[in-house]
Order: C-alpha cells, then sequence, then structure tokens
C-alpha cells in the first residue's frame, strides 16, 4: 500500500508553471526526502499533497483519498509542519500541545496523558509553563515536529523543518525523525540540506518543477559515481535555468 | 465542540496576554466618547453679542440685560452706530448683534409692533441660525411678558416645544451616533486584525491544513471579541448615562438586543475584510479608516439622513451603523420600545446572516 501516489501533478501560476507533471509514489513508513533548489517548486508540490492547494493538472491519492475531492478526509489524516516556525508563540508550551490536541478532536483526557509523555521524552517538563517565543529556534522545531505528530497521523509533512539551526541539531532532529518513522508514520520531507538527504530512505531531486532523479541515496551515488549526494545534487541541479527567487 | 472550545480558549490566551491590545481596545471607547462627546456638541454657549441702541431706555436696557442672563450669551457693550458692526464681527469682538431702531420703545407704545434686527455671522451657518433661534426666543418671550403684564392686549403667540429634548442638549443627539461607529469600528478591527495576524505568522497555513472547518475558525474568532465587545457597550453605556447624562428612556431588553445584535455584525464584518486582507497593517486601514467616513456621514449621525440627495440616501441603507443609530435613538431618548424598532432589527438580523454566508464563502479553506 502506498502512503503517497502522485501522477502528473501540475500546478501553474498564470503562465509561471512551478510543478510540472511530477509523478512518484511514497510507501507506507517510508522516508521520503523531497530535494531541490529554492525555487524548484517544493513547497508549491507539497502544498498540493496537503490540500492547501489544487493542482491545475494531474492527481493524487494522499492516505488513500483523492486530494481534488477529499482534501478534508486528507486533512484529519495528515501532519504538517511548515517552513515558517507555526505554533503560537505568546501560547506556553503546555497550551500550544492542547490546543493542537483540540483542532484534530482529541479529548481532553487523551490530550493531558500524551503531552505529559511527550513533555517528557523532550526533557521539557519544567518548562512547559513558559511561551513557546522564548524557546530556543532548535526547541521550537522539535516541539513543532512532536506537535505535528501529535495525533498520531498516517502521513506527516515537514516543509524545511531544520532551517537555521547546525548540523548537531538537526541531526538531534532527525532522530526524532527515525523514532516516528519506527512508529510507521509516512514522512515526507523537503529540504536543501544535503547531509540530511543521506538519512532519506528514497530522495527525489526537482529541478525547474519536474523531478530529474528518483532513488535511493545510496543508488544515485553509485549511478553518478558520487561520494556523496551533495555531489550528486550539484550535478542534477546544474541543469536548472530558474533562478531562485 | 472540542476544536471550538480550545480554539475560544486559545484566543482568550491571545487576548488577556496582549496587555497593551487589550487596555486600548477597552480605553479607546471612553476616550472617543468624551472627545467627540465635547467636541461634537451643537449646543452655543457664552457668545458674545453687542448691541446698536441709538435710543437707550428702558426697554433696551431690558433686553439687553435678558439675553445676557441667558447661558448662551454675553453682553460685549453698545457700538456707536451701524457702520461698526461690520469690523465688530469681522474682528470677532463679537458673534451676534442686535440692532434697535431709533424709535424703538415710542414705536411699541403707539404702534403696538417694533422691529429688532439680529445680525450673526453666515461663514458657519449652523452656528449662525442657532444663535438667531436663541436670540429671537428669548426676545420673543420677553415681548409677550411685556404684552400680558403691562399692556394685558390680546396676541396670539406661537409656542415652540421641542419634544424628547427640551433643554435641546447636542448629547442627545450625538451619544448614539458615536455608540455606533465606536462598536462598528472596534468589532470589524479586533476581528480583522486577529485573522490577518494569523496569517501574517503562518500559523493560518497550519489551521487550514488541519480538519477544522472554516465556520468553526469564524465562530471562535468571533466569540471571544463578542464578550469584550459587551464589556465597551456596558462602559459605553456608562459613561453616556453619567458624564454625557443621555438617559437611556425606553426600554433595557430592546436596548441590550439592538445592541448585540449591531455587534455581530460588526465582528461579521470584520471576518469578512480579513478575507481579502492578508496584512494586520491592510486589515487596521480598511476596517479603520475604510469604516470611519461612511459610518459618520451616512448613517445620519451627524447629518440628517432625510436631507441627503437620493443616490446617498440609497447607500446608507447598506450602512448598519445608520439602523442601530436609528434604533438607539428611537430607545435612549424617545423612550420607546421593542414594537418601534422590529425594521431595524430586522435590517441588521438581515445583514449578519449575509455576512456570515459572503464570509464562509469567501474564507478559503484553501491559500492563495
Amino acid at each position: 500500500m502506498n502512503a503517497i501516489i502522485a501522477s502528473n501533478l501540475t500546478k501553474k501560476f498564470g503562465s509561471f508553471t512551478a510543478v510540472d507533471h511530477i509523478s512518484f509514489d511514497v510507501s507506507e513508513g517510508e522516508i521520503f526526502g523531497f530535494l531541490g533548489a529554492n525555487g524548484a517548486g517544493k513547497t508549491t508540490a507539497m502544498r498540493m499533497l496537503t490540500g492547501l492547494l489544487k493542482p491545475t493538472e494531474g492527481k493524487a491519492l494522499v492516505a488513500g483519498f483523492d486530494i481534488k475531492k477529499q482534501s478534508e478526509k486528507i486533512k484529519a489524516n495528515i501532519g504538517y509542519m511548515s517552513q515558517r516556525f507555526a505554533l503560537y508563540g505568546d501560547l506556553t508550551i503546555s497550551e500550544n500541545i492542547r490546543l493542537f490536541g483540540g483542532i484534530y478532536g482529541m479529548d481532553a483526557k487523551l490530550i493531558a496523558e500524551k503531552r505529559d509523555r511527550l513533555l517528557d521524552e523532550l526533557h521539557l517538563k519544567e518548562e512547559k509553563d513558559s511561551l513557546v517565543s522564548r524557546l530556543p529556534l532548535g526547541w521550537k522545531q522539535k516541539l513543532a515536529f512532536s506537535v505535528s505528530i501529535f495525533h498520531e497521523p498516517k502521513i506527516v509533512f515537514l516543509d524545511e523543518p531544520t532551517g537555521g539551526v547546525d548540523p548537531a541539531a538537526r541531526r538531534r532532529f532527525w532522530e526524532m525523525i527515525y523514532a516516528a518513522s519506527e512508529q510507521g508514520i509516512t514522512v515526507f520531507v523537503t529540504t536543501h540540506y544535503m547531509d540530511e538527504a543521506e538519512y532519506c530512505n528514497r530522495v527525489s531531486i526537482m529541478v525547474d518543477g519536474r523531478i530529474e532523479a528518483l532513488d535511493s541515496p545510496h543508488a544515485l551515488k553509485t549511478r553518478y559515481a558520487a561520494s556523496s549526494m551533495d555531489e550528486v545534487f550539484q550535478m542534477i541541479a546544474r541543469k536548472a535555468t530558474r533562478t531562485a527567487d | 465542540m472540542h476544536t471550538l472550545s480550545a480554539f475560544v480558549r486559545k484566543e482568550f490566551h491571545h487576548i488577556l496576554r496582549d496587555r497593551w491590545t487589550l487596555i486600548i481596545l477597552l480605553v479607546t471607547p471612553i476616550i472617543m466618547l468624551v472627545l467627540i462627546g465635547f467636541a461634537m456638541t451643537t449646543e452655543v454657549k457664552g457668545t458674545t453679542f453687542m448691541v446698536v441702541a441709538p435710543e437707550r431706555d428702558v426697554s433696551t436696557s431690558e433686553l439687553v440685560q435678558i439675553l445676557s442672563q441667558s447661558v448662551y450669551f454675553t453682553f460685549a457693550g453698545y457700538l456707536p452706530d451701524e457702520q461698526a458692526i461690520d469690523s465688530a464681527l469681522r474682528q470677532g469682538m463679537a458673534g451676534l448683534i442686535v440692532v434697535f431702531p431709533s424709535h424703538f420703545a415710542s414705536d411699541r407704545t403707539n404702534t403696538g409692533t417694533s422691529s429688532v434686527a439680529v445680525i450673526t455671522d453666515g461663514s458657519d451657518p449652523n452656528t449662525a441660525k442657532t444663535l438667531t433661534n436663541y436670540a429671537s426666543a428669548i426676545m420673543l418671550g420677553w415681548a409677550q411678558k411685556q404684552n400680558t403684564t403691562i399692556q394685558n392686549t390680546l396676541s396670539i403667540g406661537i409656542e415652540t416645544r421641542l419634544l424628547y429634548n427640551p433643554a435641546m442638549k447636542g448629547a442627545y443627539n450625538f451619544v448614539p451616533g458615536v455608540l455606533g461607529m465606536i462598536l462598528l469600528l472596534i468589532c470589524a478591527m479586533m476581528t480583522s486584525i486577529s485573522i490577518a495576524r494569523e496569517k501574517e505568522s503562518g500559523t493560518m497555513e497550519i489551521l487550514l491544513s488541519s480538519p477544522m472547518q472554516p465556520v468553526v475558525i469564524i465562530l471562535a474568532k468571533t466569540i471571544p471579541y463578542f464578550f469584550l465587545s459587551c464589556l465597551n457597550l456596558v462602559t459605553s453605556l456608562a459613561m453616556s448615562m453619567t458624564v454625557l447624562g443621555v438617559p437611556v428612556r425606553g426600554s433595557w431588553v430592546a436596548l441590550i438586543c439592538v445592541s448585540l445584535l449591531y455587534i455581530f455584525v460588526g465582528l461579521l464584518l470584520g471576518v469578512m475584510i480579513s478575507t481579502i486582507a492578508n496584512s494586520q497593517l491592510v486589515a487596521l486601514l480598511v476596517s479603520g479608516m475604510g469604516l470611519m467616513l461612511p459610518v459618520m456621514l451616512l448613517s445620519g449621525m451627524m447629518f440628517p439622513i432625510e436631507s441627503m440627495p437620493f443616490p446617498l440616501r440609497l447607500i446608507s441603507h447598506i450602512i448598519p451603523a445608520r439602523w442601530y443609530v436609528s434604533a438607539m435613538r428611537k430607545v435612549m431618548i424617545k423612550g420607546l420600545g421593542f414594537g418601534s424598532i422590529l425594521t431595524e432589527l430586522t435590517v441588521l438580523a438581515c445583514m449578519s446572516a449575509v455576512l456570515l454566508v459572503i464570509s464562509l464563502k469567501k474564507f478559503k479553506p484553501r491559500l492563495e
């Protein structure tokens, strides 16, 4: 069973084709890396899959539901963490968790139970009543990720979740992603850090709205005779004609 | 239900944590009511007047004395002749000139009639009109007294009585108007800014990718501000009753009903504005500046709707404040009850239904 099936997915803004007939499958429990330079169309593709944008052409199934007609069902089954850090800064950690639990229709008792467990895991027990805006960026990102999978979605979409933090913090973040994947959550992650690409089961590389390569990091490195994903990416992305906006 | 209560609680957290905004929201109506209340008054008090009297006698000085005894006029002296009138008005020495004819007293005793000229500065027509009305009322009153007590001749006088506002207090006129403006503006600002803020901070993206229904988002955004607006209503009414001395003569139930409905219209108007405004600044400009002028000019708070040209009168029908101001005048000043404001209540109810439908339709569950 595939968590995501996309075929010929296309998004045009006027005459500009942001996403150009992309097709791919993501299987359940997989960590799928969605790579590309800035402006390659990653965020647009992701927004179509999460039901935030309507595709111009093509179709896709997410968690078995059609993104055009069943976006409400999709929304109940996914988690989403956007590029811009999106918890409420003027709410406390504990209030943010309760809010998002409530938005996904969880009852108060279940929220309280899971919240305590989560705060334990994140070592944020003492911090639970401090405002989120006071947390360091790395912690905010970990918290935002935890909140996005708090309601145990089938698939979680992460849009450049680790922007702006150092490699050590990124590695700790990825440990959380692995833990989620072991629970059976499919992870769809965009990034432009190539060290992160190495952690994925499979990656696709987008250039100018099209998917130019799609395989496991190991297979890609072999095919391009490269020693790292960074080299692979440089070779593929060189074809780009579009400049980042 | 879980979703709605979780979201409403979050909104209350936002409001209570943002102390300064909260203070501004609660204090603004009071300041506006007092400022506009005292500035927008049409009452004219303590205007200086001068007199041209070629022959001073008992009756002329009696009239001068009676005029200066009223709160509206202060006597500033006699002018030598009619040539001096122009410069007295131009230099602002007097706001009103009373000119007696040369044979004022003898005319009165001989023919029974005599006339007095009242000259005012017409560059401000409203004030000029008010001043001449006051002055002639006072002098007519004096003349009538003379007729009955001294000469005892039968004369027919016209007595004018202003019902509901016998003292001609300006506050009676503007308090319902200012209430209508303040409530609408503040309600629209609150909801539109709070939704625009979610768009600006990126949290809207998260909300839209959640299974939350647009109607839940809209309701959750209006409920907390509804409570806040009720607080504003209470303080504003308290202010008008105490400081400005405007009573509530009619039914309190009717007043509260129409006010709550009006607050709801204002909040929904803000939601509708936020569907086109993507930043807090735009939301503020549209709901503040954009609403202020139509409300001030077309609600009847400043200019009577009856005397507007037809197209403007037509447009005034879609201004919610017009209906609220009219209902509040009926209830507060005229002392009427529920039955008299049914039209206003119906119109406001329809407006809120239309606004809710438009907001729901325009509130895109998707981006762009």
